[in-house]
């Protein structure tokens, strides 16, 4: 027994060591994936994300229909429910998955269609079950779907209801994410490279460029930002093709969006080219390039990435309100803000509240990214609190 | 004092000059010059255009002559003549136009900011004070729900909700019952009535930034000496937050103002437009559907100058509440 306990001790002696030594000589990549490994709520929020991603990459696969097909008489219908057991009050037991058609019957009343569903005829829904043919990329095409059913004739399957013109909300939604989740990356993506070159510039060079540039960024800052970018959407031509606009639309986006990210790289820029290893890469005679991305860039890389994360949303927020507007995506391409056109007036949604269900996933992503970019920012600085 | 608002309002001149020439890119961007467009709008509705009438509204419109030469004109008009341009959609000068929305967007905006303020210092102040308490995480939390939420989604659901449980339609300034009626004092309450939900969903989209500005700063102050200084010595709690650390803490929210208020302008687009207030925001998107340019530009252009004064009397408020940077500023600057 007490040898027992002492190779226990051995063991856990050795483990605080070994950790000791993990914690010295861990790069400061993997010190960052521990400390944002401990925040829950941005990890949970971090894997939720790369759910949406997914569902974003591959719509048609998740989505059990394409989004311009029309279901004649469903205008509007709302969201059916999924069930496990049967609903018919003769029947009733554990049937599976499955859902029930629609009955359509107008209301003499209020002179508006009611749907009550058909209980007597459960639908049964199976994973993987072919529907439709999409496209994945490119020509390559599928028709399994994540979720269907087998039976021939099934009235449709719509868990988010219909828009205006039968369409399933759902498939629209998914489709939709498509657009909406990455022009938010795209977006950053291009304030990132505008951001380090002129942030960069400013802070390494200093003196009259740096007047210039601090300038120019006090000035686009001061600009309210919505009704400039209504302006400039709107000279972009209605009967550009999908792929134009949505580039114009990230273009027009990100004019704006760069000086938050030329600030950080100024500021820490400033900050860092006064240390002596910046110092003895110059006396070394290394280039002002080299010194910049080599030696200065990766110092505050984790920093940038806090700004990225914590930019992304703003930028899905943008592109749903110019789109909402009419500004920005235009029909038939699908974002969530086009989606969102449907329940402009109070009228519309008092009448049909499933149509809000889009702005629902708005909010959800710009809160995940939200937490996410909480959590990166505790853990971009691991050398912090030890 | 005196010099340092003259420096900050020369600081001032090449922003506005910027802002100017924003706007007139703004003006100039659509494709195809609008005098062309225009006179073949005429020509299409039936009017009689001859050849020489086209050559005079192209001529009166400057479209003859280079882009500076007509960036020069338009800011001449409206230096000296304040004279925006003409709005082809409405047939009405700009002038006219901003002159009855703009009021009631500056009084929406102002009242907004002011709502910001007032919710968020005392909420900043708890939760600096209570840090990690319960109300201090669910501040934290609808913190971050305001962030997420788009200001144009929280009016719909606001606005459908009032009035499926109150039967009061918050849509609009006034009800109908008073739309032609004088001025009385029913009708003003009633106003009043209209304006908090636009007030509250314009304002709380800024106080999320504020409460994490605020409460950050407090807590900052919070650990300085002076403090401890001062507990040590027995100071009364209230006393001791509010003498100088609350103040302390106060300045970055004031000089935050400068991009508080842009987002202000932008909340107050949308919102209004849901809302149905008659403000420049509705207006503009008409004026940018239609591509009526002078009139997108020039309200773009009148928001921007808004948001840069509102900078200037921030940074001379803040000069005021605290010596350290009407001394200080001169000689760091």
């Amino acid at each position: 027994m007490t040898a027992s306990t002492e190779i226990f001790e051995d063991v856990l002696v050795a483990d605080v060591a070994e950790q000791d030594d993990r914690f010295y000589y861990a790069s400061q990549w993997s010190l960052i994936w521990w400390r944002f490994r401990r925040h829950r709520v941005a990890m949970i929020s971090m894997a939720l994300l790369l759910v949406l991603y997914l569902l974003a990459i591959l719509p048609g696969f998740f989505s059990p229909y394409l989004p311009s097909t029309r279901f004649e008489s469903y205008q509007e219908a709302p969201p059916v429910r999924l069930y496990w057991f049967d609903q018919n009050p003769e029947g009733g037991g554990f049937v599976g998955p499955h859902y029930y058609g629609f009955e359509k019957t107008l209301n003499k009343e209020t002179f508006k269609y009611e749907f009550a569903p058909i209980l007597d005829n459960p639908i049964n829904l199976r994973l993987f079950a072919p529907g439709p043919e999409y496209t994945i990329v490119g020509d390559w095409t599928a028709t399994v779907h994540f979720l269907g059913t087998d039976v021939e004739e099934a009235p449709p399957f719509m868990l988010f209801g219909a828009d205006r013109l039968g369409r399933d909300l759902l498939t629209r939604t998914l489709y939709g994410a498509r657009i909406s989740l990455s022009i938010g990356l795209i977006g950053v993506a291009l304030s990132l490279i505008l951001g380090i070159v002129l942030g960069g510039i400013s802070g390494y060079f200093g003196g009259l460029t740096d007047e210039v540039i601090q300038r120019l960024i006090d000035f686009l800052i001061s600009i309210p930002s919505l009704p400039l970018w209504m302006a400039l959407s709107a000279a972009l031509p209605r009967d550009w093709p999908v792929l134009k606009t949505y580039f114009a639309i990230t273009i027009i986006l990100s004019i704006l969006g760069w000086t938050g990210l030329a600030r950080v790289v100024r500021g820490k820029l400033l900050a860092l080219r006064e240390e002596d290893y910046a110092m003895a890469a110059k006396a070394a005679g290394t280039g002002e390039a080299r010194i910049i991305f080599k030696h200065l860039l990766p110092g505050f890389t984790s920093h940038l990435i806090v700004t990225i994360t914590l930019m992304v949303p703003g930028m899905i927020l943008a592109e749903t309100a110019l789109s909402f507007l009419g500004l920005g995506i235009q029909p038939p391409a699908v974002s969530w803000g086009t989606l969102l056109q449907d329940a402009q007036d109070i009228v519309a949604i008092a009448q049909h509240p499933h149509q809000l269900i889009p702005a629902a996933w708005v909010m959800a992503a710009v809160l995940l990214f939200n937490f996410v970019g909480d959590g990166l920012r505790d853990a971009a600085d691991p050398y912090s609190d030890h | 004092m005196v010099a340092y608002i003259v420096r900050r309002s020369v600081m001032l001149i090449p922003i506005l000059v910027l802002i100017s020439i924003v706007s007139f890119t703004i003006i100039e961007l659509p494709p195809g010059d609008w005098v062309t467009y225009q006179i073949e709008n005429l020509r299409a509705s039936g009017i009689q255009l001859n050849e020489e009438e086209a050559e005079r509204l192209i001529k009166m419109y400057g479209f003859d002559e280079p882009v500076w030469k007509r960036y020069i004109k338009w800011m001449r008009g409206i230096l000296f003549k304040f004279n925006f341009g003409w709005s082809f959609q409405w047939g009405k000068t700009v002038n006219e136009l901003l002159g009855e929305r703009l009021p009631l967007t500056l009084l929406i905006s102002i009242l907004a900011l002011i709502v910001s303020w007032v919710v968020a210092i005392p909420i900043g102040i708890y939760s600096a004070t209570h840090q990690y308490s319960v109300l201090d995480y669910i501040f934290t939390f609808f913190g971050f729900l305001g962030l997420a939420t788009p200001a144009f989604l929280l009016a719909m659901v606001l606005a459908w909700n009032i009035f499926k449980y109150t039967e009061f339609s918050p849509l609009g300034l006034f009800s109908i019952e008073y739309m032609d009626e004088p001025m009385s004092a029913e009708k003003f309450v009633d106003m009043l009535k209209h304006l908090v939900l636009p007030l509250i969903i314009i304002g709380l989209n800024g106080t999320g930034a504020l409460i994490r500005v605020m409460r950050g700063n407090l807590l900052d102050e919070l650990k300085k000496q002076y403090v401890i200084t001062a507990r040590a010595k027995g100071v009364n709690e209230m006393r001791l937050l509010f003498k100088y650390p609350v103040r302390m803490s106060m300045n970055p929210v004031i000089s935050t103002i400068g991009w508080v208020l842009p987002g202000i302008f932008s909340g107050e687009v949308l919102v209004s437009l849901i809302l149905g207030l008659q403000t420049t925001g509705p207006l503009l998107l008409r004026a940018v559907l239609a591509q009526d340019m002078f009139l997108a530009g020039s309200i773009v252009m009148i928001l921007s100058v808004l948001t840069v004064l509102g900078t200037l009397l921030s940074d001379i408020l803040l000069a005021v509440l605290d010596p350290r940077i009407r001394y200080g500023g001169a000689s760091a600057r």
